[in-house]
C-alpha cells in the first residue's frame, strides 16, 4: 500500500505545527472562535452535541496492522477506548480534548495519516470499494488512481473553497461496491476494448435532495483522469450556487442548468486543462501504483475446511469472491446485535491488526457499510481466523443482512442530528436475532439516519429509516427499494411515520410481509420489491386491522 | 432563531474538553443543567447571553435555551436540549476477550 513520501510526511507535519500553533492561539485569546472554527475545521475538528469530535479519513479504507494499532492507541491514550467507523471511510474519535488534538494528528503523522480535508467545502476522503485488489469482478484496482486523487486534490489550491463538500468515489469492480451514484462525482472502471478508463457520473447525492448521479462520459480513458476532475471542478467552482448552502452542491446545478449544458462546459474547460497537466500526472500515477503490487499470495486447497455450523454460518455470509479459488474475502461484521454499529475497542483493533498480519499480508479495509474487511484469507487459514474472531465476539455472521445496520451517530452524539439511531439499530438487530430468521430472509441492507443529512445512505438501502423529531417526539420514516449499487435506486416513502416504540414492529411487518409474497427463497427482498412495489407493504404497515379481519 | 419564550438558561460548550455547560447563578460554568440559572426576563438573559459571549476564554457557542420548571431543576424545552443535559445513553462497550 502506498507509503508517504518525504513530501507527504513533511507537509502532513507543517499542518500538525500549524495546528499546534493555532490552538495555543485559541486557548491564549489571539484567536477568537469565529477565527478558529474554520481552521479546526480544516484538520477535522467539530464540536459536537457532548464534545468535540476528530474525523480522521481513511484513504480510500485502506489501513495496515501498524496504522490499526495506532488508531487504538490514539483511542485508548486520548480518547475513551473506541473509536467509530463511518460510511464515508472515516473514524471518528468522539472525545477528545482540544489541547490534545495536535498530539493525536502528530501520533496520526507517525503512521502516514491525517485529518486534512475530512470537513470544509472541499474535496473529502476519497471513498473506494472496500473489496478493491482481491475481488474476483475486479475490472483494476482503484486505489492507485485513489491515492492520485488525494495528492491532487489535498490543499488544491483552486478548491479549498469550494461552493459546497465534494464527494468522490470510486469503484473498481462489475459491482458497485462504493455506492458511486451518490456521490458529487461517481467512478467506475470500465473496460473499452484493450483500454481500461472510466464511467464519470456527477450530480449524486443524498441529504434533503436525494439524487441519483447522471453519467457525464460513458468512458474516458484512464489518461484523462486528473484533467477531467479539473475541469468538473473548475465549471461547478464558478457555477455551484454560493447564496443558498442548500442548493449548493453540484446535484443542484445539473438539475438547474441541465446536463447537457454542464457537459460542454465541462468539454470546453477539459480541452484546456488537458494541455496543462503536460504528464505530470501520469508519471505520479506510475510511481503510486508500484506501491499496490499485489501480495504474494501462497498456494492452497480451494475448499473451505469442515468446521462447525458456526463457521459454516459464518463462512455463508461473511466471506466474498477472492480473485484467487484459494483465497477468500473475510468481512468481519462490526454490527454483533446489541453493539453500537461501526464501533470498534482498541482491543478489538489490535487483533484485527494481529490477524490481518498473522493472515492477511497486512493488509486491513474499512467499508462504508462500517465494517472491516480483511481482503486476502488462504481458505486454508479461514477456521484460525474464526475462531480468534470468534474469541473476541467478532464473528457475527450476519454481513449483508438486516442486522448489519449502517446507523449514523445520531443525536447521541452528533450536533446536527434530529433523533436517535444507534439505540434503533441495536433494538432492530437484537430483535431479529431473537426471531432467528435473518438467515431465511436472506441479503437486505437496513440503513438508520439520525436526521435528513442522510449520513446512513438511508435513501439507498432496501429498507431505509429516517429519524425525525415532530413537536418535541422522534418518529421514524420508512423507506423501501433503494439500492446503491449500479442498479441505483432511491427508496419510496411508505407513508407516515413511527413513534420510537413502534418502529421495530414495523420493520418486523415489512419483513414478514417480504416473507409471505416472495416467489422463492431465491428472490430477495429488493428483487421482490421491485417486483410488488410499495402497495403490499403499505398495506401491511397501515392497514393492519383490515388484514386482521381478513384473516 | 425563532423568538424565545422565557424562561431560559444559558448554555455552551466549554472550551477545552467540548463538555455541554450552563451558566450559574454566580456566573460560573456548571456541568449539571440542575446548578443553571434559571432567567425569566429577556433583557437580563440577553445581557448574559453577552456576558457568556465574552467569556471566550472558557466557553465556545454560548446560546439561550428554553427551560420550564421540573421536580430536580430547569427541564429543557427542546428535545435536542433534553439529550444533550442527559448526555448519550450508556452503550457497554465490549468486555475484552479473557485471556
Amino acid at each position: 500500500m502506498y507509503a508517504y513520501s518525504e513530501f507527504d510526511d513533511a507537509f502532513v507535519r507543517e499542518r500538525v505545527r500549524q495546528f499546534r500553533d493555532q490552538v495555543e492561539r485559541r486557548i491564549d485569546g489571539r484567536l477568537t472562535e469565529d477565527e478558529f472554527r474554520p481552521l479546526r475545521l480544516m484538520n477535522g475538528l467539530y464540536l459536537q452535541l457532548h464534545a468535540y469530535m476528530l474525523r480522521v479519513a481513511i484513504p480510500y479504507g485502506t489501513l495496515n496492522a501498524r496504522q490499526l494499532r495506532q488508531l487504538a492507541m490514539i483511542a485508548e491514550r486520548w480518547d475513551r477506548g473506541y473509536g467509530h467507523f463511518t460510511t464515508r471511510q472515516n473514524i471518528q474519535f468522539n472525545w477528545p480534548r482540544l489541547r490534545d488534538v495536535p498530539d493525536m494528528l502528530d501520533a496520526l503523522a507517525d503512521v502516514g495519516m491525517h485529518a486534512i480535508q475530512t470537513s470544509g467545502n472541499c474535496v473529502r476522503n476519497v471513498t473506494a470499494d472496500h473489496f478493491a485488489g482481491a475481488a474476483a469482478d475486479e475490472v483494476a484496482d482503484p486505489r492507485p488512481y485513489a491515492e492520485l486523487m488525494r495528492q491532487w486534490s489535498t490543499d488544491h489550491p483552486e478548491f479549498q473553497f469550494l461552493p459546497r463538500k465534494f464527494k468522490i468515489a470510486i469503484s473498481g469492480g462489475a459491482e458497485d461496491r462504493a455506492v458511486t451514484r451518490a456521490h458529487d462525482i461517481g467512478l467506475r472502471l470500465v473496460r473499452q476494448g484493450d483500454e481500461t478508463g472510466f464511467e464519470v457520473s456527477v450530480g449524486g447525492g443524498l441529504g434533503r435532495t436525494p439524487m441519483l448521479g447522471r453519467v457525464i462520459r460513458d468512458f474516458l480513458p484512464e489518461a484523462d483522469l486528473l484533467p477531467y476532475l479539473e475541469a468538473i471542478l473548475g465549471v461547478y467552482n464558478r457555477l455551484g450556487r454560493r447564496d443558498n448552502k442548500y442548493k449548493a452542491r453540484i446535484k443542484i446545478a445539473v438539475h438547474e442548468i441541465g446536463l447537457e449544458t454542464l457537459r460542454d462546459q465541462v468539454e470546453a474547460r477539459f480541452a484546456e486543462t488537458r494541455g496543462e497537466f503536460g504528464g505530470a500526472d501520469r508519471a505520479m500515477l506510475a510511481d503510486i501504483a508500484a506501491h499496490f503490487a499485489p501480495p504474494a499470495l501462497r498456494d492452497g486447497p480451494a475448499a473451505i475446511p469442515q468446521g462447525s455450523p458456526a463457521f459454516r454460518a459464518w463462512c455463508d455470509t461473511n466471506l466474498a469472491a477472492h480473485r484467487r479459488a484459494d483465497h477468500a474475502i473475510v468481512t468481519v461484521s462490526l454490527k454483533t446485535p446489541g453493539q453500537v454499529p461501526g464501533d470498534a475497542t482498541a482491543w478489538q483493533m489490535r487483533l484485527l491488526a494481529d490477524l490481518a498480519e498473522q493472515y492477511g499480508h497486512d493488509e486491513i479495509r474499512i467499508s462504508h457499510r462500517q465494517n472491516v474487511v480483511l481482503p486476502h484469507v488462504r481458505k486454508a487459514d479461514l477456521p484460525a481466523v474464526f475462531a480468534a474472531l470468534a474469541d473476541a465476539g467478532l464473528a457475527a455472521a450476519n454481513a449483508g443482512h438486516i442486522s448489519d445496520i449502517i446507523a449514523c451517530p445520531g443525536l447521541d452524539y452528533c450536533a446536527l442530528a434530529t433523533a436517535r439511531s444507534i439505540p434503533v439499530a441495536q433494538q432492530i438487530a437484537q430483535h431479529f436475532e431473537a426471531l432467528k430468521i435473518e438467515h431465511e430472509v436472506g441479503p437486505l441492507r437496513l440503513n438508520i439516519s439520525g436526521c435528513i443529512n442522510a449520513c446512513a445512505h438511508h435513501h439507498v438501502a432496501e429498507i431505509g429509516i429516517l429519524g425525525l423529531e415532530r413537536a418535541g417526539v422522534e418518529t421514524y420514516q420508512i423507506t423501501l427499494g433503494g439500492d446503491p449499487t449500479q442498479n441505483a435506486a432511491i427508496g419510496q416513502r411508505t407513508g407516515p411515520g413511527f413513534a420510537a416504540d413502534e418502529i421495530v414492529g414495523a420493520v418486523e411487518q415489512i419483513v414478514l410481509t417480504y416473507l409471505g409474497l416472495r416467489r422463492d427463497g431465491d428472490e430477495t427482498f429488493g428483487e421482490a420489491f421491485r417486483r410488488v412495489g410499495l402497495g403490499p407493504f403499505q398495506q401491511a404497515l397501515y392497514n393492519n386491522e383490515g388484514a386482521d379481519d381478513a384473516a | 432563531m425563532s423568538r424565545i419564550v422565557m424562561p431560559v438558561v444559558v448554555a455552551a460548550n466549554d472550551l477545552f474538553d467540548g463538555d455541554p455547560v450552563w451558566m450559574t447563578p454566580g456566573g460560573n460554568w456548571s456541568r449539571s443543567l440542575a446548578d443553571a440559572e434559571v432567567i425569566g426576563d429577556l433583557a437580563e438573559a440577553q445581557a448574559r447571553l453577552a456576558a457568556a459571549v465574552a467569556q471566550a476564554d472558557r466557553v465556545v457557542g454560548a446560546y439561550m435555551a428554553e427551560v420550564r420548571p421540573g421536580p430536580f431543576g430547569p427541564v429543557p424545552v427542546d428535545f435536542r436540549e433534553r439529550v444533550r443535559a442527559r448526555g448519550p445513553a450508556p452503550f457497554v462497550l465490549p468486555a475484552q476477550a479473557a485471556e
